[in-house]
């Protein structure tokens, strides 16, 4: 089991959502995040003064998969979120030792 | 003899200048940071209640009671002694002077809160308070008597405000830039972003404060008349024009026009009308905002510039804007508009009214200088003005009220 944390752009979650939906990821957490890459900041300007903002907003996608979907899910996202642009985002896959159902109390892959 | 159009009028015009104290609150809590929104908003709220009992008990009798010298009104109508619903020979005379009162009341209570964006987010909440008591006794009441007080010796030698460019705006904003001096900025002033927390908010503050302005200026006649109207026009043509004029620089300047840029010009523009309003025309009202447009985005840019964290502009915006208008009252005031007034440069009245208001100027931004700076200074080294460093990172909601905006 592998957990895919992906970090995109805001307004791309609806699109990644529905393409996971289609090959039927069940779940997924989702959380409004700030940070920069080599994207860094913007600018924004108040009163004409320039302020430059570090942490920009982003959505950190968080599922947990079997071994045998990452490489079909991280292609998804990466074609999904992709623009070309800078600061497309990130993914990042991480190893995971259990998963539990709290409701059922089943582990593992029947948990997923 | 009172006059009931006129009563009527200016009750609802008091009612109308007190609304804009709560929609300056939201104007400047918008701008602050979320942890200080509700310290920021106390500040403005507040004044209400202490300006209020100082005036009907002092204030209104310092500012508008019988004059000694030219200088200040006695105490003799402490706590409204005489103020009753007959009216005055001096003020107003179609209205009750209880009308009057009020209607000044609110004058005195909006004036200490402008002054409260300049040192936004780091100043302890007593101390604050007793310094806007002692300010409102020091330096409102008697510049208020000075100018609009029967005898009082600037409006004596001919130096014209019709509704608060020197009472009002210059007087706050000097007292805004004596606070950033001697306060001292906000910890991490040039390396920490500022960001306004909810524009939103100061827009809905905008729309209030414009609303009341009708009150604030077109009051200012003191009856239903034709200068009442004059300055009701004269009001929302240079707040548009101020909003038209900033928008616009902004845009040229920095590629996009912005919400805070147009509520910016639109207030520059009302509080630099203010002292005109009831003197000019509607051609030279919107010359006036597009001036104050102008002049008060390079003040606000000058700022940064010169590294003072006037947090929210008090100084560049009603600190320049009414000294601007009432020095262009010199220039655009026409006895045409408003008998009652004077001619000035472009009238064919030559330089003298230009003179009494330059005048004006120094004689009001000088003593309001001078006096703020000592009780200031006063107030500082014997309780301290400034938050703990630890406070003012928690945020001035939480630490000096108990409270938090958004939970």
């Amino acid at each position: 089991m592998k957990k895919i944390e992906a970090i995109i752009k805001t307004f791309k979650l609806d699109e990644v959502k529905e393409a996971l939906t289609g090959i039927d990821i069940k779940g997924m957490t989702v959380t409004e995040v700030k940070g920069y890459g080599r994207q860094k900041g913007h600018t924004e300007v108040y009163r004409g003064a320039e302020y430059v903002v570090d942490f920009i907003p982003k959505i950190k996608i968080e599922l947990i998969v079997n071994d045998d979907q990452v490489d079909q899910v991280v292609q998804l996202i990466v074609k999904e979120a992709r623009t070309g642009k800078i600061g497309d985002g990130k993914i990042f896959v991480l190893p995971v030792e259990q998963v539990v159902r709290v409701r059922t109390g089943e582990v593992d892959t029947e948990a997923i | 003899m009172i006059n009931a159009a006129d009563t009527a009028f200016i009750l609802a015009a008091a009612g109308l200048v007190l609304l804009m104290t709560p929609g300056l609150a939201l104007f400047y809590a918008g701008m602050v940071r979320s942890e200080n929104v509700l310290g920021t908003i106390m500040q403005s709220l507040i004044m209400i209640s202490i300006i209020s009992i100082e005036w009907v008990y002092i204030g209104y009798s310092l500012s508008f009671g019988p004059d000694i010298g030219g200088v200040i009104g006695d105490l003799s109508w402490f706590a409204l002694r005489g103020v009753t619903t007959a009216p005055s020979a001096d003020y107003a005379s179609t209205i009750p002077q209880l009308v009057f009162m009020i209607y000044q009341c609110m004058f005195a209570v909006i004036t200490p809160a402008l002054i409260t964006g300049a040192f936004a987010e780091r100043v302890r909440f007593a101390p604050f308070a007793l310094f806007s008591l002692l300010w409102a006794i020091l330096v409102y009441n008697p510049v208020c008597h000075w100018i609009w007080g029967s005898g009082g010796w600037l409006g004596k030698i001919g130096v014209l405000d019709f509704a608060g460019g020197l009472v009002v705006h210059a007087t706050c904003g000097v007292a805004a830039l004596v606070a950033v001096m001697i306060i001292g900025p906000r910890r991490g002033h040039g390396k920490v972003n500022f960001l306004p927390h909810n524009l939103p908010m100061t827009m809905l503050g905008t729309g209030l404060l414009w609303f009341g302005w009708f009150g604030f200026n077109g009051g200012s006649a003191l009856a239903a008349d034709g200068v009442a109207a004059t300055a009701f026009v004269a009001t929302h043509l240079a707040g548009m024009a101020g909003m038209a004029m900033w928008t616009v620089l902004e845009w040229l300047k920095l590629g996009k026009p912005t919400t805070l840029g147009a509520a910016s010009g639109a207030i520059s523009g009302l509080a630099t009308i203010t002292p005109a309003a009831g003197f000019v025309g509607p051609n030279a009202a919107v010359i006036i905002g597009l001036i104050a447009g102008l002049v008060c985005y390079y003040a606000v840019n000058l700022k940064a510039r010169l590294q003072f964290d006037d947090s929210l502009d008090v100084v560049g915006i009603h600190g320049v804007g009414g000294l601007t208008g009432t020095l262009l009252l010199g220039v655009f005031a026409s006895r045409a508009v408003n008998p009652g007034g004077v001619d000035g440069l472009l009238a064919g009245g030559g330089l003298d009214q230009l003179f009494y208001q330059g005048l004006g100027i120094v004689v009001v931004c000088g003593y309001t200088f001078v006096m703020s700076w000592l009780i200031l200074k006063g107030i500082d080294r014997w309780l301290g003005l400034r938050v703990s460093v630890e406070a003012e990172t928690q945020g001035l909601d939480y630490t000096e009220h108990s409270e938090t905006a958004y939970n």
